[in-house]
């Protein structure tokens, strides 16, 4: 148990420094950084104390060095375009990007549960059927497409919800099931194959041997037990959510990190860039730790499969 | 509905065999050109409304070019794309998870570090950085998709690898002095090619994808190329006005990568039972397991633990 506990966080912060080295020499890669910062015109001299002062005149792996050094203590420096500190950048624009995965992971949920749980209940039923190709769409559709159509279903000919940017409770409907549609299928089918399995178990053969009502049966004996998988993928996509929110956010216009990177990206605000990246990645990488771990301890068999 | 699974999704099939006509014939179809427009004969709504034109089935975008022979000519740039970057992948994959496989001890961990550092990344946001600061090319989308997409295949060919390893005709072959090549070569890849087969396809949907998403986001296959990505982008700004010009591609995709899973989930269940139980959980004979395979956002770097596939 503890050597899988201990080799799962070495991995994790071996990929975090991954991150970190693709994220540092992509930046010295493209190009002398303060081509960007300078006018064209700068003198030579100007160019040296430039240099100097950013510290890009030292060895490559001394400039390396220095750069996870400041990760560390959390300093990014400062936006190319505004001069503000990155970290500000940052935190005004996490908060949208939490708020849109959390809604996101609880509408998938709300979707995906019941009616997995129905479908395997009523097993080739009608409702069955359609969870199945509900589910199976999932799996194929392109986000940013479902985003687009649900904008112009929505937005443009009901003209019932507002097409993008952030606000109420009625701003976050779109985003949250373009975000949340594929996860919704991929519960829907988790929870479904999970209650077929518990309710074709001993105990519940058991429970109604007792006479238990059927009620009962399903939902106090049978989703109580087929509910583990289900809650452990739930945080899992969570997870997810933060890192892949790029497309969602830029969609609907929604002020998030994921869209501040992309912004970022075309503006050339490399700093932005590499701060964001590496933040998702880092909630990204320990979010699934936590998973992993969540996932062994409360499941013996995972836990000595891997081993 | 066991019964079904087990047949050919004729329906799939078709959708696959009108893609692959379409891209290898597209220039012979007689259809206008994908990348220069009529610029007289902008946003023209598709041939059954009020408006539509003849010449131009699925209307026109702004800039009078022709929508159907975008998304047709568009069938070759997803292909390509998703051939290259699984062959690329698929190859390099393959020979790490060999090596890995069948030389074990210090090797097989420092590269199975490696693979579980690969699966462990946000795809997306990886993907966006890397091909934006490449400047966005053909080579480079299909560089950056092959490279985050060898573990997957490094990892299963690994655990394949290590099972056939054990068995006799190995070890007669270690006795008769052959070398390691040429068991790999010959006696353990031949055994591996079925598996290999069905990732192949299972990965397909995915890459196209992510193709997409990446020339949604402007850092993926560069303009004027008919891209659906692209062409559902350049679509955003006439939801309002001119909604054919995302629609069309947007579906081209849709009923693609459909297409594709649906022949990789049925290739799986006859070539190779065995990855049906991945993840550890004992699948419904005819349910396919929860598969990550899907939405290239969402599925950002989606690892095994619940979700299936990666997690051997």
């Amino acid at each position: 148990m503890w050597r899988y506990l201990i080799g799962r966080v070495l991995q994790t912060m071996l990929s975090m420094l991954v991150v970190i080295s693709i994220v540092f020499f992509l930046t010295r890669l493209s190009g002398n950084p303060i081509h960007l910062l300078l006018d064209v015109n700068a003198s030579e001299r100007d160019q040296q104390i430039l240099m100097h002062h950013l510290g890009l005149d030292k060895p490559l792996p001394v400039q390396y060095g220095l750069y996870v050094r400041n990760i560390f203590l959390g300093d990014f420096g400062n936006s190319v375009l505004t001069r503000r500190p990155v970290t500000e950048h940052i935190w005004e624009r996490l908060p949208a990007t939490v708020e849109l995965g959390l809604v996101a992971m609880l509408l998938s949920v709300l979707i995906g549960v019941p009616l997995g749980v129905y479908s395997a209940v009523h097993r080739g039923g009608t409702l069955d059927g359609a969870a199945r190709v509900f589910a199976v769409l999932g799996q194929s559709m392109p986000t940013f497409w479902l985003g687009l159509m649900l904008i112009l279903l929505f937005g443009v000919v009901l003209r019932l919800l507002p097409a993008g940017g952030r606000g109420g409770i009625e701003h976050l409907i779109l985003p949250a099931f373009t975000l949340g549609y594929f996860t919704s299928a991929a519960i829907l089918r988790l929870t479904r194959s999970a209650m077929l399995e518990v309710l074709g178990s001993d105990y519940i053969k058991f429970a109604r041997l007792k006479g238990l009502h059927e009620q009962v049966v399903l939902w106090k004996h049978g989703l109580k037990n087929a509910l583990l998988p289900v809650v452990t993928f739930a945080v899992m996509l969570f997870v997810q959510f933060l890192g892949g929110a790029v497309v969602t956010e830029t969609v609907f216009a929604w002020p998030g990190l994921g869209r501040l990177i992309l912004e970022s990206i075309t503006t050339r605000d490399y700093p932005i860039v590499q701060a964001g990246v590496l933040v998702l990645s880092a909630l990204y990488l320990t979010g699934n730790l936590f998973v992993d771990m969540l996932y062994s301890y409360l499941n013996p068999r995972i836990r000595h499969a891997r081993a | 509905m066991r019964a079904r699974s087990r047949e050919l999704p004729w329906f799939a099939g078709a959708i696959l065999a009108a893609l692959v006509f379409a891209a290898l014939l597209a220039p012979y179809l007689g259809l206008p050109s994908p990348t220069e427009g009529d610029i007289t004969q902008r946003l023209i709504p598709p041939v059954w409304t009020e408006r539509g034109d003849r010449e131009h089935p699925l209307g026109t975008d702004r800039f009078g070019r022709d929508v159907l022979s975008r998304v047709v000519h568009g069938s070759r740039i997803s292909l390509v794309v998703s051939l290259v970057a699984i062959g690329v992948a698929g190859t390099l994959g393959t020979a790490l998870g060999l090596i890995s496989g069948y030389r074990g001890g210090l090797t097989d961990a420092v590269l199975m570090r490696l693979t579980d550092v690969g699966l462990s990344l946000p795809t997306i946001l990886i993907a966006v950085v890397l091909v934006a600061v490449s400047e966005p090319s053909f080579r480079n989308v299909i560089l950056v998709i092959a490279l985050l997409l060898w573990p997957r295949f490094a990892r299963q060919v690994r655990g394949e690898t290590l099972a056939i390893k054990e068995q006799d005709f190995v070890a007669l072959a270690i006795v008769a002095g052959r070398s390691s090549a040429w068991i790999i070569r010959r006696h353990i890849f031949p055994n591996v090619v079925p598996t290999l087969l069905v990732i192949s396809t299972l990965q397909v949907g995915y890459v196209i994808l992510l193709e997409g998403t990446l020339s949604f986001l402007g850092v993926g296959v560069p303009p004027p190329n008919p891209a659906w990505g692209l062409m559902i982008a350049d679509g955003r700004g006439f939801l309002a006005t001119a909604w054919w010009i995302s629609f069309f591609p947007g579906l081209a995709m849709l009923s693609t990568v459909l297409a594709v899973n649906l022949m990789g989930d049925w290739l799986r269940d006859h070539l190779d039972p065995k990855l049906r139980q991945v993840g550890g959980r004992a699948v419904e004979p005819d349910e396919p397991a929860p598969e990550p395979v899907g939405d290239g956002v969402r599925r950002a770097g989606a690892r095994g633990a619940a979700a299936g596939a990666d997690g051997g």
